[in-house]
C-alpha cells in the first residue's frame, strides 16, 4: 500500500476575524452556506420574474401601475411589451438553471456535507473552494447587471431565451432589444460561472477520491456522495465545452468572426453587409452553437437533479427505517444516467433538422435513460415498501421528489421520440416537462435536504407544522401549475409568446391559463412560509442533538453544527455501510457507520459483497 | 480512541479509505482533472473548427516554405521545452534542485521562443491581410471554387482563436514555471512534477493544433 496517507490533509487553523470567518472563509461548511444563500437570493429574482410572466399571460392588457413605475420603458403605462416579456423568459431561465439549480444542490449541500459524510476535515483545496464560490458570485453580479444595462433597451436582459440560440445571439444590437450589452453580459456571466463550476468540480472529485477516511470504501459511501461525485464529473466534462462555445460566441459579437453566423442574413430589415451596424458575415453555423450548447445543456439537467436523487435516497432510507433497496443498483443507475447524459444532446435539436439516422440514434439513447431512471424509481418504492415510515417534512418532500420525478420523467418518453417531438417541441408541453422534472423535482430534493440537514447545520430543528403546511401547498400547487400546461401543449399553445389574445383556437384555454397563474402565485406566496421557517428556526427552533433523526451516516456522529475541523480533532473510522436500519439482533433500529462489528470483518475480504449497504440481506 | 486503534488491523486496500487510491496527492490529482477539463475546451474548439471547415470552401494558404518550415521550428522549440522539462523533473526527483531550476529556466526559454516566433508569424499573416473576419484579397481570388463559392473567412477566425488560446496557455505556463523555478527551494518534488504535467499538456495540445491547423492547410500547389 501507499506510503502516503492522510497526514498530508490540509489543516488550516480556525479563523478569528469576521471577514475570514464568514466572507472569505476556507471552511467548506461556511462556503456551503454561502452557496445556499446565493441560491436563496437568486431564486427570489427568478420567482418574481415567473410571476410577472404569468400575470402578463393571464390578464393581458391590464395596467400594473407599479410595473410602469419600475420599468417605464419595458412596461409603458404599466403594460408589458412583448420584448420585456421575452427578456423575463431569458433571465428567469438563466438565473434559475445556473444560479439556483446548479449552486444549491451541488455547491451548497454538496460542499457542506460531502466532506463530512466521507469523514474528511475539509475539501481537498480550501482556497480553490473559496474562489469557486466568489467566482460564481461575480457571475451572479454580472447577470444582475445585465438587468440594469438593458434598461436603455427597455428590457431586463437578452430576449433569446436561456439557450442563447445563434445567430440572433451572435449579431449584437441589431437582433433586437436586449441583444446588445445585455447579451454581452449574459455570455460573460455564463463564462465566469463555467470557471467557478470547474474549480468546484475538480475539488469535489479530488476530495471524494483522496480524502475518504479509513474504512470508507466506495461502496460504503452514502448515495448522496455518489450523486455529488457523478455531478462533479458531469460538470468537469460539460462546462468546458460551454466555455469554448461561449468564447466563440463572444468573438462573433466583439471580433467580427462568423462562427455561428451564416451568410445572407436579413435581420430587422437589414441585409448582412449593407449597413455598418450589420457587417458582412458568411460561412458560420447556428447549428454548431446548438451542438456545443446542448452538449453542455443536457448533462446540466443531470447536474441539477442528481444531487436531489442522492438526497432523496438518503432521506427515504432514514425515515422508512430500512436500508436503501438495491444500493449497488442505485450506484450503477446514477452512473448510467450520468454517462448516457452525454450522448443524448441531439434530442434538443430534432426540430433544428438532422439526419433521420442521427435522430433515431439520439432517440433510442434518450429512451434508454428510462431504464436507470426506472431502476431508481422502483428502488425508492422498494425502500418505502414495508418500512415503518416517519412522515417528517423532509420525508414528505423526498416522497414528493419521487412523485414529481415520475410525473415529469414520463413525458420525457413522449418527447424523446422524434415523431412526437416535432409537433410538441415549441409548445407548453416541453415547458411543463422540464419544469416538473428538472426544476421542481430538483427543488423538492433541496427542500427535503434543507429540512433534513438544517438541524445539523444550525443545531436547531425547523418547525414541522409550518414545514408540512409548506409541503402540501407547494406539492398541490406545482401540480396545478404544470399538469394543465401539458394540456395546453397538446392543444398547441406555443412557448415564449407574450400573450395569446390573437389566437382564436387558444381562447378556450384561457381559464386554464388563469388557473395556472393563480396556482403559481399561491405557490410563490407559500414560499414566504419556508423563508420565515428557515430564518426563524436558526434562532428560535427547537434544539437538536447530534442525531435528531436516528440516522446512521458520519455527519450525525459529530456536533450540530460541526466544529471547524468537522470531527473535533480526530477522524472517524468506518466499519459498515451507510444504511444499516432495522438490523436483526441489533440493540437499536439503526447502527452508526462508526460502530465496530462484533466479529471484526476485514475490509475487502469479500464478505460484504452480497449487498453494497453492508447489510448482507438480513443475514446474521 | 479505541476504534482508531482497532482500525490499524485493517488490511486496507487502495479503495477502502484512508489512503490515496491513485497514490497521488490532492494537487497532482487536481491537475490531472484540470487537464481533462481543459482538453475538452480545446476539443470543443477543434471539433467546431472541423465542422466549419467541412461545411465551407477552405483556403489552404500555407506554402511549405516559409510557413510550414517556420511552424516546424516553432514545434521544435515547444518539443525541446518538453524535453528540458523532463530533465527538470528528473533532476528534481533526485533532489538536485539547482539543476532542476536550470532546466526549468531552459523550458521557459524554449516556451518564450515559441511565443516570440508565433507572434512573428501572426504579425506576418496580419500584414498579409488575414483578419478574424476576412481573408486577404489575394487568397480569395486564389481559392475560390470554380463554380463560385468563395473561400471562407472563418479560416482567420479559427486560426487566431485556436492558436490564440493555445498561446495563452503557453504564456500562463511560462509564468507558472517561473514561479516554480523561483520558489523551488520551498517546493516538494511533486509540485515540480505537477508543473511538468501542465507544460506537457500544453505541448500535447499543440501536437493536435499543428497538424489540424497548419499541415492540413498546406498549399500543395505552391512552389
Amino acid at each position: 500500500m501507499s506510503g502516503e496517507t492522510h497526514e498530508a490533509v490540509h489543516r488550516h487553523p480556525a479563523p478569528t476575524g469576521f471577514v475570514w470567518k464568514y466572507i472569505f472563509s476556507l471552511d467548506h461548511k461556511v462556503i456551503g452556506i454561502q452557496y445556499i444563500t446565493l441560491a436563496l437570493a437568486a431564486v427570489l429574482v427568478g420567482m418574481t420574474m415567473s410571476v410577472l410572466m404569468r400575470m402578463n399571460l393571464s390578464w393581458p392588457g391590464t395596467n400594473w401601475p407599479i410595473l410602469g413605475t419600475l420599468f417605464p420603458g419595458g412596461a409603458p403605462g404599466g403594460m408589458m411589451t412583448p420584448e420585456f416579456y421575452l427578456s423575463l423568459v431569458t433571465m428567469h431561465g438563466t438565473i434559475m438553471v445556473f444560479f439556483v439549480l446548479t449552486t444549491a444542490p451541488q455547491g451548497g449541500f454538496g460542499n457542506y456535507f460531502l466532506p463530512i459524510q466521507i469523514g474528511a476535515e475539509d475539501m481537498a483545496f480550501p482556497v480553490l473552494n473559496m474562489l469557486s464560490f466568489w467566482v460564481t458570485f461575480v457571475g451572479f453580479i454580472v447577470i444582475l447587471s445585465a438587468i440594469f444595462f438593458s434598461g436603455a433597451d427597455s428590457t431586463v436582459g437578452p430576449i433569446g431565451g436561456w439557450t442563447g440560440y445563434a445567430p440572433l445571439s451572435a449579431l449584437g444590437q441589431i437582433a433586437g432589444p436586449g441583444q446588445g450589452m445585455g447579451m454581452n453580459l449574459w455570455i460573460i456571466s455564463i463564462a465566469i460561472f463555467c470557471v467557478g463550476s470547474l474549480l468546484g468540480a475538480l475539488n469535489f472529485i479530488t476530495t471524494l477520491l483522496n480524502m475518504r477516511t479509513r474504512g470508507m470504501s466506495l461502496m460504503r459511501m452514502p448515495l448522496t456522495c455518489w450523486a455529488w461525485f457523478t455531478t462533479a464529473v458531469l460538470a468537469l466534462l460539460s462546462f468546458p465545452v460551454l466555455l469554448g462555445g461561449g468564447i466563440l460566441l463572444l468573438l462573433d459579437r466583439l471580433a467580427g468572426t462568423s462562427f455561428f453566423i451564416p451568410g445572407g442574413l436579413y435581420v430587422s430589415g437589414i441585409l448582412s453587409g449593407t449597413n455598418p451596424n450589420f457587417p458582412a458575415h458568411t460561412g458560420g453555423s447556428p447549428i454548431l452553437w446548438q451542438h456545443l450548447f446542448w452538449f453542455f445543456g443536457h448533462p446540466e439537467v443531470y447536474i441539477a437533479i442528481l444531487p436531489g436523487m442522492g438526497a432523496t435516497s438518503h432521506i427515504l432510507a432514514t425515515f422508512a427505517r430500512k436500508p436503501v433497496f438495491g444500493y449497488r443498483a442505485m450506484v450503477f443507475a446514477i452512473f448510467a444516467i450520468g454517462l448516457l447524459g452525454f450522448f443524448v444532446w441531439g434530442h434538443h435539436m430534432f426540430i433544428s433538422g438532422m439526419s433521420p439516422y442521427s435522430a433515431m440514434t439520439f432517440s433510442i439513447l434518450t429512451l434508454s435513460i428510462g431504464v436507470p431512471s426506472a431502476v431508481k424509481t422502483f428502488n425508492w418504492l422498494g425502500t418505502l415498501w414495508g418500512g415503518r415510515i416517519r412522515f417528517t417534512t423532509a420525508m414528505l418532500f423526498a416522497i414528493g421528489f419521487v412523485s414529481l420525478f415520475v410525473a415529469g420523467g414520463i413525458t420525457g418518453l413522449v418527447l424523446g421520440q422524434t415523431s412526437l417531438d416535432l409537433p410538441m417541441h415549441d409548445t407548453y408541453f416541453v415547458t411543463a416537462h422540464f419544469h416538473l422534472v428538472m426544476g421542481v423535482a430538483s427543488i423538492f430534493g433541496m427542500f427535503a435536504a434543507t429540512y433534513f440537514w438544517f438541524p445539523k447545520m444550525f443545531g436547531r430543528l425547523m418547525n414541522e407544522s409550518l414545514g408540512k403546511f409548506h409541503f402540501w401547498i407547494t406539492f398541490i400547487g406545482v401540480y396545478c401549475i404544470f399538469v394543465p400546461m401539458h394540456t395546453m401543449g397538446i392543444v398547441g399553445m406555443p412557448r415564449r409568446f407574450a400573450q395569446f389574445t390573437e389566437y382564436e383556437y387558444l381562447k378556450t384555454l384561457h381559464p386554464l391559463v388563469v388557473l395556472v397563474t393563480v396556482a403559481a402565485i399561491t405557490t410563490v406566496l407559500v414560499q414566504i412560509v419556508f423563508y420565515f421557517n428557515l430564518f426563524w428556526s436558526i434562532f428560535k427552533g427547537k434544539r437538536a442533538g447530534e442525531n435528531p433523526w436516528d440516522a446512521t451516516t458520519l455527519e450525525w456522529t459529530t456536533a450540530s453544527p460541526p466544529p471547524h475541523d468537522n470531527f473535533a480533532g480526530h477522524l472517524p473510522v468506518v466499519y459498515r455501510g451507510p444504511y444499516e436500519f432495522a438490523v436483526p439482533g441489533a440493540a437499536n433500529d439503526f447502527v452508526m457507520q462508526t460502530e465496530p462489528e462484533v466479529t471484526q470483518q476485514p475490509v475487502g475480504s469479500g464478505r460484504e459483497r452480497t449487498s453494497g449497504n453492508g447489510h448482507d440481506g438480513h443475514r446474521r | 480512541m479505541s476504534t482508531e486503534a482497532r482500525a490499524e488491523h485493517f488490511p486496507a486496500a487502495d479503495w477502502d479509505g484512508g489512503v490515496f487510491p491513485y497514490r497521488v496527492g490532492h494537487r497532482k490529482l487536481g491537475m490531472w482533472l484540470f487537464i481533462v477539463s481543459d482538453s475538452l475546451t480545446f476539443s470543443a474548439l477543434l471539433i467546431g473548427y472541423s465542422y466549419l471547415r467541412a461545411s465551407n470552401v477552405w483556403p489552404t494558404p500555407f506554402p511549405f516554405y516559409p510557413s510550414i518550415v517556420f511552424s516546424s521550428v516553432m514545434t521544435f522549440c515547444l518539443l525541446s521545452s518538453s524535453l528540458t522539462m523532463v530533465f527538470a523533473v528528473s533532476a528534481s526527483s533526485r533532489g538536485d534542485r539547482a539543476r532542476a531550476r536550470k532546466w526549468i529556466w531552459g523550458t521557459i526559454f524554449f516556451g518564450l521562443a515559441f511565443l516570440v516566433l508565433h507572434l512573428i508569424e501572426w504579425n506576418h499573416l496580419y500584414s498579409e491581410g488575414l483578419r478574424p473576419f476576412s481573408l486577404p484579397a489575394e487568397w480569395v481570388a486564389r481559392y475560390a471554387a470554380p463554380n463560385g463559392p468563395l473561400p471562407s473567412p472563418l479560416f482567420g477566425a479559427t486560426f487566431f482563436t485556436i492558436t490564440g488560446l493555445h498561446m495563452f496557455h503557453v504564456f500562463t505556463g511560462a509564468i507558472y514555471l517561473s514561479v516554480v523555478a523561483a520558489r523551488i527551494g520551498k517546493l516538494k518534488h511533486e509540485d515540480v512534477e505537477i508543473s511538468g504535467l501542465y507544460w506537457h499538456f500544453v505541448d500535447l495540445v499543440w501536437m493536435f493544433v499543428f497538424p489540424l491547423i497548419y499541415i492540413m492547410s498546406v498549399d500543395v500547389g505552391a512552389h
